[in-house]
């Protein structure tokens, strides 16, 4: 298990592999449909992305009495409905993790590996478990214009247990198990 | 609230909130036989982990709580009504053990209580057992879901169980880890296209340890787990031993023009329940 912490350092986020199981620790921050609409739209970034991470989700968050912020459940969402805009959020941002579930496409495993960043597969419907690596909300952008399943919520999060699923050498571990289950799967079709 | 309809929304908050002891049993097993510091180890790990905080605290195991269909046995369905059943999902909707998760197809629009002509949906089945059973499918994995008509010249799959293990197999290759592998296959086989897919779904309720009381069925159960675990596509389609926790294959009769075979996929969160009434 590797340890990261925030800011990522491209020298670390480089030195990551597919397959590699990670612990995410620090700041991360949440964006999905309309977030990178609205980027790709010219948007400006309230925040700066460099050296930080964008986790695909929409998180249920619940308002203490205090008025401080808590999230019930936040596991990731399917990543490919950003594969569109993924490639130059990285290139612009200078973002080093993306966390989400599923994977991307060829032209966002590009933007990785030329740019130091790595996609992180959390684990799908575990909302629980993420809710609880979630330790504090320490801000949200665009809370009213998106909604508070699309806005850009900042979190703190401690012991984020994701797997690295697409590393800046060009390597897909989606791609690579797909291949490798098919030959099988021919295989025992020629049976 | 009647008696009923209280008892119908605790059925569905244990139903959403506590994975079967089965399921987790299996999901148990897979973690053993993933090898230490794999990718496999750390989702079964994570997963497990998950169901346990959901149950300590009642709330969902996942945040899409799906699509819930209700199977009752025909002999209750004087008690058990539709109109009882509906008020008890929007009820627990109400205490937040469902996410609001209708929307209206042609708007796009939230259906709020999660009630509306078509959901939930509601079978009656015809038993006398007096049993109301759930199934809560999430999205996700029913997006993983297919029919095959056979014959199927692009797999060899002729109409016979050979052709149906053909068929199911090309799913599991189809599905890879993206409907939240380890998951669990409901197969039919036969029926007509809206037979294959109700029969699937009431497959999915049968308990994970069980065996096929067709021994050719049974045999055909066991052939195609093991098959589909030699994959090597492992929980999340992250690599590993695990790709399927169980195959559960019925059949209904089919008109001699046709042959389906129907693969429904549920994922690792495989909320269901029943209770005698
Ligand atoms: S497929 Fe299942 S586990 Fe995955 S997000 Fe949907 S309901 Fe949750």
């Amino acid at each position: 298990m590797t340890t990261l912490t925030y800011p990522f350092s491209e020298v670390d986020v480089r030195a990551l592999k597919a397959g590699d199981a990670v612990s995410v620790n620090g700041l991360i921050r949440t964006g999905r449909d309309r977030f990178h609409k609205f980027f790709a739209d010219g948007g400006k970034l309230p925040c700066d992305f460099r050296d930080g991470a964008l986790f695909h989700c929409g998180p249920v968050v619940v308002k203490n009495p205090d008025g401080s912020w808590r999230v019930v459940a936040g596991g990731p969402t399917t990543s490919v409905r950003e594969n569109p805009y993924e490639p130059a959020f990285i290139e612009q941002t200078g973002v080093r993790l993306i966390i989400g579930k599923g994977g991307m496409d060829a032209r966002t495993l590009d933007a990785c590996a030329k740019c130091g960043a790595v996609y992180l597969q959390a684990v799908g419907g575990a909302a629980a478990v993420t809710a609880h690596a979630i330790t504090r909300v320490t801000n949200v952008y665009f809370l009213e214009e998106f909604g508070a399943a699309e806005a850009c919520w900042e979190f703190e999060v401690k012991d984020f247990r994701c797997v690295v699923a697409m590393d800046s050498h060009g390597t897909s571990l989606f791609a690579q198990v797909e291949a490798a289950s098919n030959r099988r799967f021919r295989e025992l079709l020629a049976k | 609230m009647t008696k009923t309809v209280t008892r119908l929304a605790e059925l569905i908050h244990e139903t959403s909130s506590s994975l079967p002891d089965d399921a987790e049993k299996a999901l148990r097993a897979a973690l053993r036989r993933e090898a230490k510091d794999s990718s496999a180890r750390l989702v079964l790990e994570t997963i497990l982990k998950n169901v346990a905080l959901a149950r300590a605290a009642g709330t969902p195991v996942c945040q899409d709580t799906g699509t819930l269909t209700f199977f009752v046995s025909e002999n209750l369905r004087r008690t058990v009504t539709p109109e009882r059943i509906a008020a008890a999902v929007a009820a627990a909707t109400e205490r937040g053990w469902l996410r609001r998760n209708t929307n209206d197809a042609v708007t796009g629009k939230s259906i709020d209580s999660n009630v509306c002509p078509g959901a939930p949906v509601i079978h009656y089945t015809l038993d006398a057992e007096s049993k109301v059973r759930l199934i809560m499918k999430g999205g996700g994995s029913e997006n993983m879901s297919m029919q095959f008509s056979l014959p199927d010249a692009s797999l060899g799959a002729g109409r016979d169980l050979e052709g149906v293990r053909r068929a199911v197999l090309a799913a599991v290759q189809h599905a890879q880890g993206y409907g939240c592998a380890p998951g669990i296959l409901g197969v039919c086989i036969g029926g007509d296209r809206a037979a294959g897919f109700e029969e699937s779904k009431h497959q999915l309720l049968r308990n994970l340890a069980d065996t096929n009381p067709v021994p050719a069925l049974a045999k055909l159960e066991r052939r195609i787990l093991r098959e589909a675990n030699s994959f090597g596509i492992g929980p999340m389609g992250l690599g590993g031993k695990t790709t399927l926790l169980a195959v559960k294959i019925g059949a209904r009769p089919r008109v001699p023009a046709s042959f389906f075979v129907t693969v429904a996929y549920l994922c690792w969160a495989a909320r269901r329940r029943e209770i005698s009434w």
